[in-house]
């Protein structure tokens, strides 16, 4: 068993509301561990549209995406916050009271928190793979058909068919050319979004006929038992089968509430209803803020979750520091802040 | 006012008053026609609008940019006819504009 890293706050979601409730804790002297499944901070500013113009942060006429999770990251440097990225919260069991909540988080890379509060910032939910919609898809998945590749050696001698015209299907394919038996690249169009040098690659294994490019999309899936035995393709002259045995889809990303759903918490279609003063949840010690929480009148704005954020970081502060009380303080003019924020 | 027609794949209509400088995606939101998720809000960032342009409509819409072609990839059953409706401008001269929404957005 992994080491038990032990924390004030898990926050679960890296989007800016995450990034900015570090902030608010930390001027409250109160540590956090940021989880998030994407791979960077951010979460849909950075993965969904980081060149956009946002123009409805206050102070900001207009920023982007990216340009505002730069300087939310900027902005909470100096309280040290701990991420962990590529993973996402699977468990979530309660250790303490009512009075005293704790909590053992567990995710699924296998690291293990022990911490006093959590925060559940998780927008949307988590980042997943995109499914095709082909019947009886599932009963493949994870046997024959996968969305990612784990371990290369589960397509050593198979028949593959990587299916995208992105840097994920490319990657793959060159990749997985060396030790599979065949690898064909399927993709809607002939026109690719990788990098120039992966497609040019690509066209030259497929002009030396040592691997197969299709321009098709998937109809339907053939096989038993969970073994996949061929898949059927639309394309310009028709439906044609395809043998393989192993199917690599990427079709991009799509949010899923995930295991948040399994966590005992009252839910209202997929969102967490929360109080307003607090943003807690029915359960002491988890709170959720911005996207994925609810109460009347809420509107998911960013600035909706950065007030959610300080108001949150009040009552954690309780469960924190029970003995303390509260004083509050300007950044502007407290010398303690200041100090906290390093420019004292 | 403009007024575009949606189709869903069980063929049922809806025809609806569209806001000129709106976008077809938007204007589906709106009205709560069923079929367009619209995920990313409109970011061309996620292929959840994506729809089917009546034939005789097609070549009357500007071409699609290569960022929505890129993002069509994510689509399921792309067809010619296969657009984003957030990259669709509602413009007075798509009065009668006719889209088929897909079976699934996936």
């Amino acid at each position: 068993m992994s080491e038990i890293i032990k924390t004030d706050v898990v926050i679960v979601g890296a989007g800016p509301t995450g990034l900015f409730a570090v902030f608010e804790l930390g001027l409250l002297d109160i540590k956090a561990h940021l989880i998030d499944i994407l791979p960077k901070p951010g979460g849909q500013c950075a993965e969904l549209y980081p060149e956009k113009p946002i123009y409805d942060i206050p102070g900001f006429p207009m920023v982007t995406g990216q340009g505002l999770v730069d300087n939310l990251m900027q902005q909470i440097e100096p309280f040290g916050p701990t991420f962990h990225y590529n993973e996402m919260v699977e468990g979530l069991e309660v250790l303490g009271t009512p009075q005293a909540p704790a909590f053992r988080v567990r995710t699924d890379g296998g690291k293990i928190f022990e911490t006093k509060a959590v925060i559940v910032a998780a927008g949307g939910g988590s980042f997943q793979p995109k499914r095709p919609p082909v019947a009886t898809i599932e009963t493949y998945e994870n046997s024959s058909v996968f969305y990612a590749v784990r371990k290369m050696e589960d397509f050593r001698d198979r028949t593959v068919l990587i299916v995208g015209g992105g840097d994920s299907a490319l990657d793959w394919t060159l990749n997985l050319h060396p030790i599979a038996r065949r690898v064909i690249l399927m993709h809607r169009r002939d026109d690719f979004r990788a990098a120039p040098h992966s497609v040019n690659a690509m066209r030259e294994l497929v002009a030396s006929k040592q691997m197969d490019l299709l321009i098709g999309q998937i109809s339907g899936l053939k096989g038993e038992n969970g073994q996949l035995g061929a898949v059927t393709v639309k394309t310009a002259e028709g439906l044609v089968d395809v043998a393989c045995d192993r199917m690599l889809p990427f079709f991009g990303l799509t949010m899923k509430l995930g295991p948040i759903a399994d966590w005992g918490l009252n839910l209202h279609e997929q969102l967490v209803p929360v109080d307003t003063e607090k943003f807690e949840t029915n359960a002491p010690g988890i709170f959720a803020i911005g996207d994925i929480n609810t109460y009347p009148g809420k509107l998911k704005l960013i600035l909706s979750g950065f007030h959610e954020a300080a108001l949150a970081a009040q009552r954690v502060h309780r469960y924190v520091y029970p003995e303390k009380k509260l004083l509050f303080q300007y950044t502007t003019s407290s010398t303690n802040l200041q100090k906290k924020l390093g420019v004292a | 006012m403009t007024k575009i027609t949606f189709i869903d794949a069980a063929g049922q209509s809806r025809t609806v008053e569209a806001e000129d400088g709106s976008t077809v995606m938007e204007t589906a939101l709106k009205n709560a026609v069923p079929g367009v998720e619209a995920e990313c809000g409109g970011a061309c960032a996620c292929a959840t609008c994506h729809v089917y342009v009546d034939e005789s409509w097609v070549a009357r819409l500007p071409k699609a940019e290569q960022m929505e072609e890129d993002m069509l990839d994510f689509a399921f059953d792309v067809r010619p006819t296969s657009r984003l409706s957030c990259q669709i401008k509602v413009r007075p001269e798509l009065d009668g504009l006719t889209v088929t929404t897909p079976e699934k957005q996936g």
